[in-house]
């Protein structure tokens, strides 16, 4: 199903966690939601869920207004951030809510509902848990019993909220294969909202990047990585090694030195250089613009990072240069950086 | 649990002073470093249970065995007697009516009110919490009075009570309200907290998943707090049996007709029918020992959901 949100607006008292947000998510994709605490990705996720409702703006699911119909009408499969599991059902009860709780000519028998919840508690494969309570079971057994009951209304649109944020690292990344696999296996439209880069990256179709109640960059993985569209992109995703330079004349300066850089188009004024720090080579203090004072070296399993100082626009600078394996940098040394790819925003 | 450690403790370290493997042994010199942290000596924490306990029997304790030994000073038949006398039966049915009256009321109104506190916003919450404690702070007495201003003879509604002949004031009606008054933050007050900790999220999961409102109430937050729902009636039920001022200020004391069990053992005591009246107030202790019960019952009940 294609979910349209237009112009949507949503203020909580004189905060706005949404500002103006348009987005469209095309039939059968993953999208994840993707950005710091604040930036309005739940919100619009619960807007398009129908447990909020917008200032102003639109919600269509396939062209049809959604905003004239109710949670209950919506057939949206929810999973909430720590899952909202009924404590005083058990997993099998919980899996057939969504069926018992159908009126008139929607009510299943019973036979029909045993059959499908047993057949969603195989598919999220724990139907050897189906006579547990949720206070007996772990978060990844927990999170599938969340995402098997969503499951059990037949939902056209599987909306999650962090669905990974309250489970360790070992079974989060097991999960997430599990879940690509599943969304691929089921004619679901999947939103997943979470701050975890990593996993954004990993599992969606496409990432939004949201900030400040706004859009910051919609594209695939690789696009938002590789090609960030603004500077709060780029510091967001992935490492950044952040230069406060100038630009002048259209040339790059930091502290007073012509980089020799390419402004990339930038206006004269001050001007932030982002680049990755395995995009940034160690160089010989003499042979490139950029050079300064080794203040740490960290080693944390395959990377090593050096603390370096240089000379900003406004005093020192520290940034983190990535070292590459077989070279030793003493602390107290001077090293040269030079960026193979960078950006440039406007500051 | 503290037995059982200290019955261990001497005999683990002669152990390890008999030549054990030097392992184990550093294992008890561990263990004796990071022994819990309660530092006091033995003869002040069984001096200091002492304290308590004698303090339990002196003003508990006895005093219900008290009440107990003079209700059967003179045998069953008199104890018997004293409970199948017409007024007393009459103040025992008025207890029940009122009691049942006032707990259903309170049950309706901390469900709604305590639901809506806790999972809505709204101007004016803080001070409807606040409200809701009145009753706490207020004496009795007071609470009793009010309602005599209100719908007394000389009260506020007067002129409308008399034209519709309705009687509140030395009646079962003003007797019920005060009751209510009295208890109306017991329930609550148990499921405030409660429902503030539990939340929205499982309304909101049982909402998108097609239930309606009321479905919902019934098959999801009614089931959340049912322990501490029966908790809080069972409070509520003992304070409605055993109110005595604010009754006392509404009730007109009329003999067999709004006399309430507090309220006719006041009077058979002052009568000097001690028997008859510790023999009513044995009841009221009995209806306090079966709460007892009951509430340890329930506490259990509450921290085992709580795991």
């Amino acid at each position: 199903m294609t979910i349209d949100v237009v112009g949507v607006t949503k203020r909580f008292k004189t905060f706005a966690a949404l500002d103006n947000v348009s987005l469209t998510i095309r039939t059968g994709e993953l999208v994840a939601l993707l950005g710091p605490s604040g930036s309005g990705k739940t919100t619009l996720l619960r807007i398009i869920a129908g447990l909020e409702w917008p200032d102003s703006g639109e919600v269509r699911f396939d062209g049809e207004d959604a905003l004239a119909r109710s949670v209950r009408e919506r057939n949206v499969g929810f999973v909430f951030q720590h899952y909202a599991l009924f404590r005083h059902m058990n997993v099998f009860e919980n899996v057939a809510f969504g069926l018992r709780v159908r009126r008139g000519a929607d009510k299943l028998p019973e036979a029909a509902i045993r059959e499908k919840v047993n057949e969603l508690l195989s598919l999220v494969q724990i139907d050897w848990l189906a006579e547990r309570y949720p206070a007996q079971l772990s978060g990844g057994q927990r999170q599938r019993v969340a995402l098997a009951r969503a499951l059990a209304i037949s939902p056209r649109v599987l909306l999650l909220d962090e669905p990974f944020g309250a489970l360790d690292a070992k079974v989060r990344k097991e999960l997430r294969r599990w879940l690509r696999h599943l969304h691929e296996e089921l004619p679901v439209t999947s939103v997943l909202v979470t701050h975890d880069q990593e996993e954004a990256l990993e599992l969606a179709d496409r990432v939004v990047v949201m900030g400040h109640g706004k859009i910051e960059q919609v594209g695939s993985p690789a696009e938002v990585y590789d090609n960030p569209a603004t500077a709060f992109v780029h510091d967001f995703i992935g490492e950044t090694i952040a230069l406060p330079g100038e630009v002048k004349g259209g040339a790059l300066y930091l502290g007073g030195h012509a980089l020799g850089l390419d402004s990339q188009g930038v206006a004269d004024g001050p001007a932030r250089i982002l680049a990755r720090p395995h995009d940034v080579d160690l160089a010989d203090p003499g042979a490139t613009p950029i050079s300064g004072k080794v203040l740490a070296v960290r080693t944390f399993g395959p990377t090593r990072r050096a603390d370096v100082q240089l000379a900003g626009r406004d005093g020192p600078v520290v940034v983190e240069a990535a070292v590459p394996h077989g070279q030793t940098l003493e602390p107290g040394t001077q090293v040269g950086l030079r960026p193979r790819r960078y950006k440039v925003f406007a500051a | 649990m503290s037995a059982l450690g200290e019955s261990a403790g001497p005999a683990a370290e002669r152990g390890a002073s008999e030549g054990l493997p030097s392992a184990l042994a550093q294992a008890h010199a561990y263990a004796a470093q990071h022994r819990p942290v309660r530092t006091e000596p033995r003869a002040v924490r069984i001096a200091l249970t002492l304290v308590a306990l004698a303090f339990l029997t002196l003003f508990i304790g006895l005093p219900l065995v008290a009440v107990f030994y003079e209700a059967f000073k003179r045998g069953w038949q008199a104890y018997v007697a004293a409970l199948i006398e017409p007024d007393a039966l009459a103040a025992i049915r008025l207890t029940l009516i009122v009691a049942a009256i006032s707990v259903v009321a309170n049950l309706l109104f901390g469900l709604v009110a305590s639901w809506c506190i806790a999972k809505f916003e709204f101007p004016g919450k803080t001070f409807l919490i606040t409200l809701i404690d009145l009753p706490f702070s207020v004496s009795p007495v007071v609470a009793g009075l009010v309602y005599v201003l209100l719908f007394g003879s000389q009260g506020l509604f007067a002129a409308y009570l008399q034209a519709w002949d309705i009687k509140i004031i030395f009646a079962l009606p003003g007797i019920v309200l005060a009751t209510i008054f009295v208890t109306f933050p017991f329930v609550a007050r148990e499921l405030i907290p409660l429902m503030q900790e539990q939340g929205t999220a499982e309304e909101e999961a049982a909402i998108s998943l097609g239930a309606s409102g009321l479905s919902t109430f019934f098959r999801v937050t009614l089931p959340n707090v049912k322990w501490a729902l029966l908790y809080g009636v069972l409070l509520c039920n003992a304070r409605a049996m055993g109110e005595f001022g604010a009754v006392s200020v509404v009730s007109g004391h009329v003999r067999g007709l709004t006399n309430t069990m507090p309220l006719h053992i006041e009077i058979l005591y002052n009568e000097y029918q001690f028997v008859a009246s510790f023999a009513v107030a044995s009841l009221l202790a009995l209806l306090a020992l079966v709460t007892l019960v009951a509430k340890t019952i329930l506490e259990h009940r509450l921290a085992e959901e709580d795991r």
